[in-house]
């Protein structure tokens, strides 16, 4: 279904400051900001990845990359073993602030992928089942301009899912949520991974994140990134922070690779 | 009435009301207001229906924007009224130059106002559109369209009131008829009270025009 592997990715935008005083020159290494370099990463078909590092380190751009709305710079990109040329629904993105259409409804973001359909009960019924699923049936009218922050997050997943996409890519998918509202949709998506199967990947800067919802956490370095830490997590659900020893150890180790610490 | 103001310089308002009076029963006004407001939204929509395509169109594809933005820096700061000779020679008298001048008026804020509200589209709904597989036509359609609306609604009604001062100013000229006429007309004739008439009717149908578009406006806004 979906089978990523990166190799020896390396992404590099010109530094546009030096670039104005004249060295138009690509062979000058100092004009060229090194973003990711050297990433080798495979994900298996079905897993949930979820993706750390400091900001800016390129977690987002190698999103993009995988999704097709960027091009390395080196390497390939390859999903299902064919390489990556473009964006197509077969691998929908989440955005980090919200991707939805405000001009249309909640309907109408969602009937996005499947306008093309024929069968306009099928279509219908289809639509209605993934707002249902994601708890906003009765919104379906509004605009997302009408809705919490939480909630457009779920708008946006069931547009994603009423296409049946191979692989989900969430960037920062709770980004600017409050609290609560992060911790309800976190558990909305891992339920919906444990009943889809897709694959997933997910930016995230929050490592809990990472520990609770990834199959397989990765941690990039910072700019240039190179990857610094990427298993696959064995421990089994229900995960908690408290009840997984493993996933404490496991925690302490990610806070200490990030440089950070949780005590004040 | 007003002492001391001769007749010539300031006209008695009674006169005036009672004028106005006057021209609007004859048809006179109706006549001429009619003449004005054809030109003003024949030369308008054409202005529209050719300026925000091409706003478009220079939004999205850089290529066509370096190599026309300069030819459209260098005519918009050309009044129309500077064309009136060309126009003339080009139309004759009449409507038409009339049309052709106010189009001149709107079409440039028109062009540069809806590629600006283009390029200010985030860039997401792009990137969204990619991913759904629009093709362009239904990118145009469902992304850039309802997207530029707010902004280019706004432009629309700032330039019909450009080209209502336009209209009136190239019927002073270049035709036999419009209330820019009737006040050139009016004032040959003496008759500075038609002159006032004349210019109460410009300002009214003036706001008549900019209250139309901000209804439009209001539609657009309630959208989002």
């Amino acid at each position: 279904m979906a089978h990523i592997q990166i190799q020896n990715l390396r992404k590099e935008y010109k530094n546009r400051r030096q670039a104005k005083r004249g060295s138009d020159d690509p062979y000058r290494p100092e004009d060229w900001m090194t973003i990711l370099d050297d990433i080798n990463l495979e994900f298996q078909d079905g897993e949930m990845v979820c993706v750390l590092g400091p900001s800016g380190c390129g977690k987002s751009t190698l999103m993009r990359m995988i999704a097709g709305f960027d091009t390395p710079s080196a390497g390939k990109v390859l999903v299902d073993g064919k390489e990556v040329t473009g964006p197509s629904s077969e691998h929908i993105f989440v955005f980090q602030h919200s991707g939805l259409l405000p001009w249309m409804t909640i309907w109408q973001n969602a009937e996005l992928g499947i306008r093309h359909l024929q069968d306009v009960q099928m279509k219908s019924q289809k639509i209605q089942e993934y707002i249902d699923m994601v708890e906003l049936t009765g919104f379906e009218h509004h605009y997302p301009h009408q809705l919490s922050g939480g909630m457009q997050r779920r708008a946006e997943l069931a547009r994603a899912l009423v296409v049946n996409p191979d692989m989900l890519i969430m960037d920062e998918p709770f980004n600017g949520l409050d609290f609560l509202t992060h911790l309800k949709i976190r558990e909305e998506i891992v339920n919906m991974h444990q009943y889809f199967g897709k694959t997933t990947l997910m930016v995230t800067h929050d490592i809990d994140d990472g520990l609770l919802m990834g199959d397989r956490v990765v941690v990039l370095s910072g700019r240039p990134s190179h990857v610094k830490f990427n298993h696959k997590l064995d421990i089994p659900r229900p995960r908690g922070l408290k009840s997984s020893p493993a996933l404490s150890e496991l925690r302490d180790e990610l806070f200490f690779m990030l440089g950070v610490s949780d005590a004040i | 009435m007003f002492g001391g103001w001769s007749e010539q310089v300031f006209p008695d308002p009674m006169k005036v009301a009672r004028s106005l009076i006057e021209l609007t029963l004859n048809g006179t006004l109706l006549k001429n207001s009619i003449a004005s407001l054809y030109r003003v939204t024949a030369g308008f929509y054409l202005a529209v229906l050719l300026g925000v395509p091409l706003g478009i169109i220079l939004g999205r594809v850089k290529l066509l924007r370096d190599i026309f933005t300069p030819l459209i820096n260098f005519l918009r700061p050309i009044s129309p009224l500077a064309w009136i000779p060309l126009a003339m020679l080009w139309f004759g008298i009449g409507d038409k130059p009339a049309i052709f001048l106010i189009f001149l008026a709107s079409f440039f804020p028109l062009l540069i106002a809806t590629t600006i509200a283009v390029l200010s589209i985030n860039p997401i709904f792009f990137q969204v559109a990619a991913n759904f597989n629009l093709s362009n036509l239904e990118t145009v359609t469902k992304i850039i369209v309802p997207a530029i609306i707010p902004d280019v609604v706004t432009a629309l009604r700032l330039t019909i009131a450009i080209a209502w001062l336009v209209v009136v100013a190239a019927e002073m000229i270049a035709v036999q008829s419009g209330l820019g006429y009737l006040i050139l007309d009016s004032r040959n004739a003496l008759r500075m009270d038609y002159v006032m008439v004349g210019m109460i009717m410009i300002g009214l149908l003036g706001v008549l025009l900019d209250s139309i578009m901000r209804q439009l406006a209001l539609l657009a806004s309630y959208k989002h």
